[in-house]
């Protein structure tokens, strides 16, 4: 076996790499940034941003805790490159609640009790907003397929799927 | 991660000429694959090309009646696309069986087909993979080789391609559509993928500075039969340990075209046409597909922890043939 100790990142390559100018809409307001290439979207929400709901499992697309919206899509934000997504819009968990109050589907995971240590949970809602709009569950099957991409430790499953179904009645009610 | 340079292309020549200008240069697409192999330093690249913003990013029509897969579509995009959902739900299906819908929001048709393989050992820097590292051997052929191949295996390296969308493609004879420096040209889909032979470093006969523009499907959709099994360790968000894909063509009960591509079995997606042969101009019932499916295991060879895929996949074939007799539109 071999096991070589690993290089560092100075040996490797120098500090010439250039940061590039993006800007982003974030929860509403507009960010204008500079940022290195290698930068997640993830570790820029987090590191630079300070805006840390938004949670780091694994940070290789095994979990779901990393889950945002951009331009209303979900996706996992520590397997994309902030420097890709310049001009995008982006939701975070802190940009759902407005003056009136919590998003419903916050407020739905509260009432169902749907978390225990609570450190899935803003993937969870995040993922639920993106399963809402994309319209392609229609059976509680569907929604434990769909929601597959949010692991979550403590085991909550039974409390989100009742709150993923009753998110998703609402929303057919209100748009018949 | 360690650093790296980064250039957006906004076409596909600029693409081509980027990636050759710069040293040990990649392609960027969706990024769930690349990054992922990044940041645990199995693949460091020092200057990444961002193809996002290049136009091939639409479903067409293409003159001879099939479809076009623009290789930056996404494959959410592609999976509930109208016209793959009407004419090829077979490739729908197998590209709901794979990753999550985070996931599948991010990766591309082109992105898919160029995914790496999810042996352990390859992800694992301490140990050989002539894969990772040419010359270095092969952890997994007497290590734990449970995910591995039980065909078109070599000495060295036994990896399987981990993709589902792939064997819907295999099956339905797709076409990849690529341009590089010298131009363009038009792969079949059976030899787009490679066996690892002496060169397992080497997953397909793209060349490093050619990009995948698109994947063509034939107008042959096989609507009426067809299904895809995905044997895995847990009923959603697990790579396959034996996936299969089957398409019939029937006529008055007799077949007139089957198609049998495998998932999780081999180096890339496995078809054996000679076998699939043996099912024209016969009736469709589970005593030709028992008869194919024994050709076609036969000449399967396992390791110390895969020998359950030979029976599995056996079985699944049978299965599957059964399914896509019954399905009707
Ligand atoms: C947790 C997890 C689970 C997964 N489960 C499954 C599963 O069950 N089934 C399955 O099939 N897949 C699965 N995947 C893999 C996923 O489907 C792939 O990561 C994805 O399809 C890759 O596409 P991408 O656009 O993100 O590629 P990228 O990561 O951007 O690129 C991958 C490679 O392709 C090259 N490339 C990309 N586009 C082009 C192009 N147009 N021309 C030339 N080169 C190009 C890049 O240079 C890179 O080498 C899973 C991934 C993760 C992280
Ligand atoms: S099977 Fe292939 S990928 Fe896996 S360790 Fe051996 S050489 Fe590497
Ligand atoms: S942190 Fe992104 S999926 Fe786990
Ligand atoms: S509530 Fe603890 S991980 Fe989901």
């Amino acid at each position: 076996m071999r096991n070589q100790p690993h290089e560092t990142i100075e040996d490797v390559r120098s500090d010439a790499i250039e940061k590039h100018h993006i800007s982003l809409t974030i929860n509403g307001t507009s960010y204008n940034l500079e940022v290195e290439p290698w930068t997640s979207v993830l570790d820029l929400l987090r590191e630079h941003l300070n805006l840390t709901g938004t949670k780091k499992g694994c940070d290789h697309g095994q979990c779901g805790a990393c889950t945002i919206l951009l331009e209303g899509k979900r996706i996992n934000s520590c397997l994309t490159l902030a420097i890709m997504h310049d001009g995008a819009e982006i939701t975070t968990i802190e940009g759902l609640a407005n003056n009136d109050g919590l998003h419903p589907v916050q407020q739905a995971f509260i009432e169902h009790d749907a978390f225990q240590c609570g450190y899935c949970t803003p993937g969870q809602i995040c993922s639920t907003i993106g399963l809402i709009h994309e319209g392609k569950a229609k059976t509680l099957d569907d929604i434990r397929d769909l929601m597959s991409g949010n692991i979550c430790r403590c085991g909550a499953y039974n409390n989100i799927v009742k709150v993923v179904q009753e998110a998703l009645e609402n929303h057919k009610n209100q748009t018949p | 991660m360690r650093p790296f340079s980064y250039s957006r292309a906004e076409d596909i020549d600029t693409a081509v000429n980027e990636v050759t200008a710069h040293e040990d240069a990649r392609f960027i697409a969706g990024g769930t694959n690349l990054l992922d192999l990044m940041k645990i330093d199995v693949i460091h690249p020092q200057h990444l090309v961002d193809i996002t913003h290049i136009a091939h990013d639409t479903i067409e029509n293409t003159e001879d009646g099939g479809l076009r897969l623009g290789a930056l579509v996404t494959n959410a995009d592609t999976a509930y696309h109208p016209e793959v959902e009407k004419r090829y739900p077979l490739l729908a299906h197998a590209i709901l069986a794979g990753a999550s819908p985070q996931l599948r929001n991010k990766a591309t048709d082109g992105g898919n087909l160029l995914q790496r393989t999810r042996c352990y050992y390859f992800y694992d820097k301490t140990t050989a993979c002539n894969k990772r590292e040419p010359g270095s051997g092969c952890a997994a052929i007497d290590g734990y080789n449970r995910l591995h191949a039980i065909f078109g295996a070599s000495e060295h390296c036994i990896a399987t391609h981990p993709s589902d969308m792939c064997v819907a493609l295999a099956a339905l004879d797709a076409r990849v559509q690529v341009t590089g420096p010298d131009g363009s040209r038009t792969i079949p889909f059976e030899d787009f993928h490679r066996l690892p032979g002496d060169t397992p470093e080497k997953d397909t006969n793209l060349r490093e500075d050619e990009i995948i523009t698109s994947v063509d499907l034939p107008p042959k959709g096989f609507a009426d039969h067809y299904t895809y099994i995905k044997n895995r360790d847990r009923a959603s968000y697990a790579f396959a340990l034996v996936s299969v894909a089957a398409t019939l063509e029937i006529e008055d009960n007799v077949i007139k075209d089957a198609r049998i591509a495998l998932g999780g079995v081999a180096h890339k997606p496995w078809r054996n046409k000679e076998a699939e042969s043996l099912l024209i101009d016969k009736p469709a019932d589970r005593d030709g597909f028992q008869a194919v499916a024994a050709a076609i295991v036969k000449e399967a060879k396992s390791f110390r922890y895969n020998e359950f895929k030979i029976e599995l996949a056996r079985r699944s074939i049978v299965r599957a043939l059964m399914e896509a007799s019954q399905t009707y539109q």
